[in-house]
């Protein structure tokens, strides 16, 4: 579903927000606080409304110079920050709130089905009051889900949570995109849930959005100040091939090449997102034979920044895939690094993400 | 105990306070909800306007009263046009004195529970399909029910003592609008102590009850705010 949006905010200074996203997956809006990022989601939603905005989602247009559609007339899920359910109603109340007020050829998902997933079977005659701050978001995003938006809205559902119910609820919102195969824009400023999460970036910066498309293109673009971030990092997309018993190790096929993570079995062809911090890779000339380091491959130097006098990073291509490194500018200048030569990363370690 | 007489002026007070607060609830929650939501800038000026009868002596709303509703003012004028009743010295014109006189402990006990819902709820409601009428019914009404409770309560009870409007606009016919507080009067006037205690005693006793029931089941609330 392609998304067209240009939204002119007027705050302190005028954000210029534009962009243009085939939101199949999850979209997530990434940048500083304060950037506007929930002012872009509550426009998308028409709760804001700005003059001289333009939205258009798949072919109906929502918002031009003459049409304004009202919240309730979007087939758009809300899940707010803090999880504001009814708090006069059950939690099976709340649910089939947006669900009787969709008609019944719209509807998507049963309300078994959204119960189900999100697991809310025991908690369905409580009062919201009597649920932990987990449960609230669940019962949120269940209560979204049942009136079958055509888009998920997520304005940092998991901000408010201590890191292991954020740990808890993330499987979740992982499935719900698998299984419900809607597509989800999620507000974050957090490294780690987008790492985890996202597909797509929408990257805002000084007031504007500075680009959209796929997160691991824009981690690793140097046009970008992602890039040149202290922590830096570039996604590698991997699936599950084989495990070898008596050294623990798990073989998976990436972009890169065959990766090798070790650790507990991992599920055969189960997907995972690889996280590679830029400080982790080092760069040698020839493929090091005696090292410790399992994951080496062949790479062509790409291009060269120096942040500052001390340090570089360096985008390089392996297997033609965009990764970057930090080094020193000792070390690239000892190794007479320059763009186009062909050297050897070594990745130190990597974090796995669901 | 009650003479059959203070019956009719305690059933006239319970009846006259039934139908303001059922008015003033009718009338006071749009208007309660403008005051929560709206963003005007003069929102204030109507605010004071709600406020004022907490202010005024009684005896001044009723003069005013008396002169819009008596025969040579604009609405007593109005009545006999068309052929009606005068609304002075009436049921019906205790009634419009009630609302007037009881309208700030209505309204601002509504305009605070609305207030106090916030927007997240409306949004919420409104981006799962509910229209603003739907949102309202569904969501607000049922949010604010706590203040619906101290609305009705102190309407009510608020009406129930009411004393200088009724002088000016009602005047003391028994069964139309000689109510409760004007029959203690006359019993004191007529030195019958006996009697202006007993309808006294009942009075705060019915008071006190219900803003007991009111303190009771709401934690939280404000009586009246100035």
């Amino acid at each position: 579903m392609r998304i067209t949006a240009r939204f002119k905010i007027a705050r302190a200074e005028l954000l210029n927000f534009n962009f243009d996203i085939s939101a199949e997956s999850i979209t997530a809006i990434f940048g500083v606080s304060g950037c506007g990022k929930t002012s872009l989601l509550r426009a998308i939603a028409g709760l804001e409304k700005h003059a001289g905005s333009k939205l258009q989602v798949g072919n109906e247009t929502w918002q031009d110079d003459n049409v304004f559609l009202a919240p309730h007339q979007r087939a758009i899920g809300y899940v707010f920050q803090e999880s504001s359910l009814f708090e006069h109603l059950t939690v099976k109340e709340n649910i089939e709130y947006g669900y009787k007020r969709t008609d019944e050829a719209a509807r998507k998902f049963s309300l078994e089905k959204i119960i189900s997933l999100l697991e809310l079977q025991t908690l369905l005659n409580r009062k919201p009051t009597l649920l932990s701050g987990g449960e609230r978001q669940r019962v949120a995003i269940a209560r979204a889900l049942a009136a079958s938006p055509k888009l998920l809205l997520m304005d940092e559902p998991l901000s408010s949570l201590d890191q292991a119910k954020k740990d808890e609820l993330l499987p979740y919102i992982e499935n719900l995109n698998k299984e419900m195969n809607i597509p989800i824009i999620y507000v974050s400023h957090s490294n780690e849930e987008i790492a985890r999460l996202a597909d797509q970036l929408i990257f805002i910066e000084d007031a504007v959005v500075k680009a959209s498309g796929p997160i691991s293109e824009l981690l690793t673009r140097s046009d970008l100040s992602l890039a040149h971030r202290r922590q830096a990092e570039s996604l590698i997309f991997a699936e599950v091939e084989t495990y070898d018993e008596s050294f623990q190790l798990n073989y998976l096929s990436s972009d890169l090449g065959t990766f090798i993570v070790p650790g507990e079995k991992f599920h055969t062809g189960r997907k995972i997102r690889l996280r590679l911090a830029a400080q982790d890779i080092s760069i040698t000339l020839e493929a090091q034979k005696n090292t410790s380091i399992l994951n080496i491959f062949p790479a062509i130097i790409d291009e060269l920044h120096a942040e500052d006098k001390a340090l570089l990073t360096v985008r390089l291509l392996i297997n033609k895939f965009p990764v970057l490194a930090k080094i020193t500018l000792k070390s690239a200048d000892n190794l007479k690094l320059e763009k186009g030569k062909a050297v050897f990363a070594q990745i130190k370690s990597v974090a796995v993400l669901a | 105990m009650f003479s059959p007489a203070d019956l009719t002026a305690f059933f006239l007070t319970l009846k006259l306070a039934f139908v303001t607060t059922l008015i003033l609830l009718i009338l006071g929650t749009p208007l309660a909800w403008f005051l929560a939501r709206s963003r005007w800038r003069f929102k204030f000026f109507l605010e004071a306007l709600v406020a004022l009868p907490l202010v005024l002596p009684p005896t001044v709303l009723g003069f005013y009263l008396l002169l819009m509703l008596g025969n040579n003012g604009p609405l007593g004028y109005f009545m006999q046009s068309i052929g009606a009743e005068p609304l002075a010295f009436s049921f019906t014109g205790l009634v419009i004195g009630s609302v007037f006189y009881s309208i700030p402990f209505v309204v601002q006990p509504l305009q605070d529970a609305f207030n106090n819902i916030g927007q997240r709820p409306l949004e919420a409601a409104a981006m799962l399909g509910a229209s603003p009428l739907d949102r309202f019914i569904t969501v607000a009404l049922p949010l604010a029910r706590q203040g619906f409770l101290t609305a009705t309560v102190l309407g009510f009870a608020h009406t129930l003592g009411e004393f200088g409007v009724v002088l000016m606009i009602g005047g003391n016919i028994p069964g139309e609008t000689k109510v409760l507080s004007i029959a203690i009067y006359e019993h004191v006037e007529a030195l019958e102590y006996a009697n202006a205690h007993l309808l006294s005693a009942s009075l705060v006793l019915l008071s006190f009850l219900m803003l007991i029931a009111v303190y009771a089941l709401n934690g939280r609330f404000k009586v009246i705010r100035l």
